[in-house]
């Protein structure tokens, strides 16, 4: 990386960050929600650990994974936001008359997601674990727990950058949230994927890449080193974030028209 | 020649609830969601989740879609009466509510029209939600007056919601009140027994929901598709309860509504 692009990325990563930590209305609904939820959910279901083939006896190891995923669906719509109150506020007309580059742009603005995602990432494995939630990989399995988790949120992080610089529209990067929740509760969230009965939703499950994203964490936390769901994880988050950034850069140059 | 008449409580409710209702019916935005969300929860819970019914001390002969439809029949109702709660902020941001406080000689029928826009558009979702159950091949085991206490007990639940989305609204008159409005319904609705009876909960959950109100209507709802009532009396005590009490919180941000100007 050349000294003047080192530049650009870290004013704009360090102008990202601050934004990101100076906004508790971000932060805090993605720390607790997933929290609330997790705790509703581990006692609620804490029976289907009674099922024939559960890989678990703990709930709330099993449900461990899901905080992870819905903390970064809310880098889909904090990411997004900020680039939008950019446009819409003439910030990024602004940059425009700059030398700025692109590719500088978008890493410097995912890097509020990716302190939002070690934020989360450490909070909810430590309130897990807290709570009496299993870590079969040990130490050195909570910190590929907590880079998986980064590398997820920041992969969700560049759809919300697309939407948000395709459509220029906050309600539009709003609006991707609850689409983004459909995956998530049309996956193997609740239950394993062999333990879902009606063959339809087995079927959505299979297909949905958030089933295999949770059964990367999940891996972690029940199994051990499974290098095969790991990979699997990786594989498809590194996809979601090569496929967010080119269809983000591509947005960005129709975006920035410079004058 | 005499002065008009002032419009009574009844024509003011009607008119507002027409425009309400028409609002909702003619943009997607708030229609969409509406009935899209309920369908979603119930699809994912009753689908993905229907394992649960074979986990030992499960007794609910009527099947897991039928015991996950109630659930969201009443999350339906109170999410119904909360989108409503999302309208009134916004006549207050647009200044439209105003203009209502201005012309109604009784300003009751404001809130009371509301109300009524609020059960239009639970029935709307209830009647969609109702008819994909049944096309899921829901079992239903109660009878006609069983189905109708079912129902019943989902008006209760939506007037409750109403009055307290209303309330809220009133006051803060903004729709950044929006969270204020919907968070504690969602975290009253599942900290009740969502996903099993509450006698399979244990520990903690288990103690909140053997307080929480909604568990009772939840129970007595369930009891009424499966055509073995059960704690009836207790939960028309507190769906008969609930919306007296929010009214009441109601007409207190109507007040405060009033004197804000």
């Amino acid at each position: 990386m050349s000294g003047g692009l080192r530049t650009q990325v870290g004013q704009l990563a360090h102008r990202s960050v601050l934004r990101t930590l100076r906004q508790p209305a971000q932060i805090v609904p993605a720390l607790i929600f997933p929290l609330f939820l997790l705790a509703v959910n581990s006692g609620g279901l804490k029976d289907a650990t009674n099922l024939p083939g559960f890989p678990t006896d703990s709930y709330l190891t099993f449900a461990l994974a899901v905080p992870f995923m819905q903390g970064a669906l809310f880098s889909v719509v904090t990411a997004g936001t900020d680039i939008d109150r950019d446009i819409e506020t003439g910030f990024l007309n602004r940059l425009a008359l700059t030398p700025l580059r692109g590719a500088a742009l978008l890493s410097g603005l995912l890097a509020g997601a990716v302190v939002l995602g070690l934020l989360q990432a450490v909070t909810y494995l430590v309130v897990g674990l807290t709570a009496g939630a299993d870590l079969a990989a040990g130490f050195a399995g909570a910190l590929t727990i907590v880079v998986l988790s980064v590398t997820v949120t920041v992969a969700f992080g560049t759809v919300g950058l697309f939407a948000a610089l395709r459509t220029g529209s906050g309600e539009a990067v709003q609006s991707l949230f609850p689409v983004f929740f459909v995956f998530l509760f049309l996956s193997s969230m609740a239950l394993p994927l062999d333990l879902i009965q009606s063959d339809w939703f087995h079927a959505i499950a299979s297909a949905n890449p958030v089933s295999y994203l949770l059964q990367a964490f999940r891996s972690l936390l029940i199994e051990g080193w499974n290098l095969g769901e790991l990979a699997l994880g990786f594989g498809i988050a590194l996809t979601i974030l090569a496929l967010g950034m080119y269809a983000a850069a591509g947005a960005l140059k129709t975006r920035l028209v410079r004058t | 020649m005499s002065a008009p008449r002032p419009a009574g409580l009844r024509t003011i409710a009607l008119a507002v609830a027409w425009r309400s209702i028409h609002n909702f019916l003619t943009n997607p935005a708030f229609l969409v969601p509406a009935i899209v969300f309920p369908l979603f929860f119930f699809v994912s819970f009753a689908g993905g989740l229907s394992a649960i019914a074979n986990v030992p001390g499960f007794d609910f002969p009527t099947g897991y879609t039928a015991f996950q439809f109630v659930f969201v029949l009443l999350q339906s109702a109170a999410f119904g009466g909360v989108f409503t709660g999302f309208g009134i902020a916004r006549d207050f941001e647009t200044g439209f509510a105003q203009r209502y406080l201005l012309a109604a000689s009784s300003r009751g029928g404001i809130v009371a029209g509301y109300a009524l826009a609020a059960l239009a558009r639970a029935f709307i979702t209830w009647t969609v939600l109702t008819a994909i159950a049944l096309v899921f091949g829901m079992n239903v085991d109660g009878s006609g007056v069983e189905l109708i206490g079912l129902y019943g007990l989902a008006v209760l639940v939506n007037l409750t919601a109403t009055m307290w989305a209303a309330g809220v609204a009133m006051r803060v008159r903004s729709i950044q009140g929006g969270p204020l409005m919907q968070l504690p319904v969602f975290l009253i609705l599942f900290l009740a027994p969502v996903y099993v009876p509450l006698s399979l909960l244990s520990g903690w959950i288990h103690a909140v929901a053997s307080v929480n109100p909604i568990t009772a209507l939840l129970e007595a709802g369930r009891g009424f598709i499966s055509g073995d009532p059960t704690v009836i009396a207790l939960a028309l005590t507190v769906g008969a309860t609930l919306p007296v009490l929010f009214a009441l919180w109601a007409r207190g941000g109507l007040r405060r509504a009033e004197a804000a100007g």
